[in-house]
């Protein structure tokens, strides 16, 4: 995209143009009260300057009624600012329920894409115009903050969390995405581009790479981290069974109920005593904090999701077991059901995201 | 300081400034006037210091692409450009300075509540600025001055606790100051001078004292914390070793937000000073102006999650935020019309100081109605962390409170020094401080909204005009700084004399010559007026030197 000046940001969603209206509301509101105090102190310092040197004014004690009125008019002013703000806040931050999933993780300096399908991009991501997206975002390291200006959104990657954000892109075309919140030396070369593509050509480009889709990718990992001895085979009540139990209520020991989703799921995985099914023991299972990549952790999460429906044989030893979130978890053929991934196969796709250089990361250094 | 020792009054001409001229005599000074003239040349000195650091960032901003100095410079740039002008210029500036100056002086008292507290608070000022400098000499730190973990405490190579050292133990003189000036408005009130008749620059500093005692020992815990993660490794913020980041900015923003209001609500009170002494009226609604600084001390405190809306906290808690973050907007407001409403039939001088309450009213007013746009939930998601927040807070603290802090600097600088500084130049000053301040901040609004984000060395190539815009503005307020600074130490030895009440003004220190004796006051004031008593003579019992 060619750099042009302009002094309004392109409006690109239909809530981009949303807050527009409502941040040209307060705009007019601001240009009066500013222009109403401006004029009033230069007219006020204008009328009654001082002439000559022992002036003595009137008295003014003041007026119950003024102050009373100029603290409620724009009070109710104020409110109105409020409720049309919590309105766009809610459709920013509550997805609807047909969105397409795309997952975000950042880390020092860039933003690495997935999408169920098994498209993987870095600093890129591709979105089809008029769909609802919904990004599940995580951190590997400090807070981030994704932000799309054209889109007017923004949410921050914290790490420790899953945080998402949906938009529709109602206008093709190529738009910034930042990181907003500031994360180390690169911060400002954490950027990179949002494509909005016509749906078809979005089709297109899902269909032209991938590496087997997320939940695939999830099934190896469930596998090689020795979860599937438990939570698919065990028949002897060690462990909850898994099918089915994604966007489920779950029953806990303490008579709480939650629902199993995404957080949820990246708690149980990295501390599984924090919450404790109804009928089952706590520390059987070890903690996996450390051993699992915010991009496994995704794509375990995926697998979970795609257990629905009657239980079906898990996937044989003989699949390619590419692994992903930087061989944290021992490398292809570690785990003793998967021996077949010792060779590790081409990477595919715009960058090898396994093999991709990571930037410098010096221990922290202590002050002395 | 006991009143039965008799000290001979023949000579008039000595006061606080020259009774003693030895170094002791200022490095172990008990008097609040000189402890304020040491906060003066400290403060002054970080100001300059932060401000070489805002001209270095708006040079490498002059340009795209990062090409002065390099990332990790840049990062350390912002860094110490707002850790010097928060912490040790903004919080002390007008509490340390005129503050310290003046609140026993308009209270009627011979110095503040515990004297030697109030030397220990200069001196743990002056220890916090060298470790923060030292951190600074010694190669920087780059976190920001929010200090956010896990990126300050695991992944930082900088000197973080260094600073941070800094910072804390500055807090507990922000704290012991506060401390002061409570114990004195409470308990060290002439005869005669009830909470009704107090000026409001002392109610302002009376709701400032409270945020900064109430609010700096949670920074002071929260840095701890940071320092026991950093140092030992205990999760407390990062995550992987069981910490929670969001727990962090909870406590970061529950001192911080607060202190915000530690640095505007002096800044308020200079206000009401400037605008009736300048206006010769009694201000418009003293009751709704002294209560709205201490509702702003209270409600400022229940608004932090507003720094949040972002980071994933409950949609419902923004949602609690938001609006009290709009209701501590009404009392600002209800100042800002008072202000306006004295000036209704005053008889108004267009001295220095009043241009600078022009000035303050003008930005302030623009300052605050753009934190509305902060403050709507909505809204806030595309404008925060943009340089929209930097131009919002940019507007309150230099537009706002900078401006106020000269115009009171100016206005009492008579009384401080005993010398006028040079009208002509003076008023040349604060019409180029009032359009630099436009030219390098109001472009930040337009880049903000356009989605330029804060804290970026490099950026988008069509976000250049409006940034150099900001930069040509940045060093015409530069000058505007300079000015002042030359004139000032000029007037000190070749300015005119000034009489006790140069400007016609009420209020007890008006009443006593101008550099005041040692101890303020022969004999103790009794109060018979009304504050800001200027629609009829005004005759203070009170000895009037010179």
């Amino acid at each position: 995209m060619e750099p042009h000046f302009s002094l309004w940001p392109e409006v690109a969603s239909k809530h981009a143009a949303n807050i527009d209206y409502l941040f040209i509301f307060l705009c007019v509101v601001s240009i009066i009260m500013t222009a109403g105090i401006f004029v009033t102190v230069f007219w006020f310092a204008m009328k009654y300057r001082r002439r000559s040197p022992d002036e003595i004014p009137p008295y003014i004690h003041g007026s119950w009624k003024l102050e009373t009125a100029w603290s409620v008019l724009p009070f109710l002013v104020m409110l109105v600012m409020f409720g049309w703000g919590v309105k766009l806040y809610f459709d920013a931050y509550t997805s609807p329920p047909n969105a397409l999933d795309v997952y975000v993780v950042g880390k020092q300096w860039m933003w690495k894409v997935q999408y169920p399908e098994g498209q993987q991009e870095i600093n890129e991501l591709h979105v089809p115009a008029g769909r609802p997206i919904k990004l599940t975002m995580a951190s590997e390291d400090v807070i981030h903050s994704f932000f799309i200006p054209e889109l007017r959104i923004k949410r921050d990657v914290v790490p420790g969390y899953f945080n998402s954000i949906s938009f529709t892109a109602t206008k093709p075309g190529r738009y910034h995405l930042f990181c907003a919140e500031y994360c180390g030396t690169q911060h400002s070369g954490m950027v990179g581009w949002v494509t909005v593509m016509d749906p078809a050509e979005y089709e297109n480009w899902l269909a032209s790479g991938g590496t087997g889709s997320m939940a695939s990718q999830g099934e190896k990992l469930f596998q090689q981290l020795g979860c599937s001895t438990c939570h698919l085979l065990d028949q002897q009540g060690r462990c909850p069974v898994l099918r089915n139990v994604y966007g489920s209520p779950v029953k806990l020991d303490d008579g709480r109920t939650v629902i199993a989703d995404d957080a949820y799921i990246r708690e149980s995985v990295l501390d599984p005593n924090a919450k404790i099914v109804a009928g089952f023991k706590p520390d059987i299972m070890p903690t996996f904090q450390g051993q699992i990549s915010e991009e496994g952790m995704m794509q375990l999460i995926a697998y979970i999701k795609s257990l629905t429906g009657p239980p079906r044989p898990p996937i044989g030893a003989a699949d390619t077991g590419q692994t992903y979130g930087g061989g944290r978890f021992g490398g292809p053929g570690t785990p003793e059901n998967s021996n077949a991934g010792a060779t590790a196969p081409a990477p595919i796709g715009p960058t090898p995201i396994t093999e991709r250089p990571q930037p410098p990361r010096t221990s922290p250094e202590r002050n002395r | 300081m006991s009143t039965t020792v008799e000290r001979p009054r023949t000579q008039q001409e000595l006061n606080y400034l020259n009774i003693d001229y030895s170094w002791k005599s200022w490095l172990l000074t008990t008097d609040h006037k000189r402890i304020a003239i040491l906060y003066l040349v400290s403060i002054t000195a970080m100001f300059f210091v932060g401000g070489l650091f805002a001209t270095l960032i708006r040079l490498e901003l002059l340009t795209p692409r990062g090409d002065l100095v390099s990332d990790d410079t840049y990062n350390k740039f912002f860094t110490m450009h707002g850790i010097i002008m928060i912490f040790f210029f903004l919080i002390p500036s007008i509490p340390a300075v005129l503050g310290n100056f003046l609140i026993p002086i308009m209270v009627g008292a011979k110095d503040l509540a515990f004297p030697r507290i109030n030397l220990l608070s200069w001196y743990l000022y002056i220890v916090g600025a060298i470790f923060t400098l030292g951190a600074v000499v010694s190669g920087g730190v780059d976190t920001g001055w929010t200090f956010y973990p896990p990126f300050s405490s695991t992944y930082s190579n900088t000197y973080v606790m260094a600073t941070a050292l800094g910072v804390f133990i500055a807090g507990f003189s922000s704290i012991l100051t506060g401390l002061n000036f409570i114990a004195t408005i409470h308990k060290m009130r002439a005869p005669g001078m009830t909470w009704s008749r107090l000026p409001l620059f002392v109610w302002s500093n009376y709701a400032t004292s409270l945020i900064q005692i109430l609010g700096t020992p949670v920074l002071a815990i929260t840095l701890l914390l940071l320092a026991a993660e950093r140092i030992a490794h205990v999760g407390i913020f990062d995550p992987s070793i069981g910490g929670d980041p969001i727990l962090f900015q909870h406590l970061f923003w529950f001192y911080s937000h607060p202190a915000v209001y530690i640095m505007i609500l002096p800044g308020m009170g200079v206000i009401s000073e400037l605008v009736t002494a300048f206006s010769r009226k009694r201000i418009f609604g003293y009751g709704f102006v002294a209560f709205a600084s201490i509702a702003i001390a209270v409600i400022g405190f229940l608004v932090w999650g507003h720094h949040m809306f972002v980071t994933g906290q409950s949609l419902y808690a923004g949602m609690y935020f938001s609006l009290l973050s709009f209701a501590v907007a009404v009392p600002s407001a209800i100042k800002v019309f008072n202000w306006t409403a004295t000036m209704y039939r005053g008889s108004i001088s267009w001295d220095t100081p009043m241009l600078y309450a022009f000035g303050f009213i003008g930005l302030f007013t623009i300052g605050g109605l753009t934190g509305l746009f902060l403050a709507t939930l909505g809204l806030d998601v595309h404008v925060t962390d943009t340089y929209f927040v930097v131009a919002h807070f940019h507007y309150v603290m230099v537009g706002g409170m900078v401006m106020a802090y000269l115009g009171g600097l100016h206005f009492w600088w008579p009384k401080i020094s005993g010398r006028m500084y040079p009208e002509g130049w003076a008023k040349f000053a604060a019409l180029v401080v009032f359009a630099g301040f436009n030219l390098t901040f109001f472009p930040q609004f337009i880049v903000g909204y356009q989605g330029m984000p804060r804290r970026y060395h490099a950026y988008a190539p069509e976000f250049q005009v409006l940034n150099v815009l900001s930069s040509a503005g940045a060093s015409i307020l530069g000058l505007g700084y300079l000015i002042p600074l030359i004139y000032m130490l000029w007037s000190l030895k070749y300015g005119k004399r000034a009489s006790a009440n140069p400007w016609g003004a009420v209020g007890l220190e008006w009443t006593v010559p101008s550099p005041p004796p040692w101890d303020n006051f022969p004999q103790t004031p009794v109060v018979t007026w009304e504050a800001y008593q200027y629609h009829k003579p005004w005759q203070p019992e009170v000895e009037v030197g010179r």
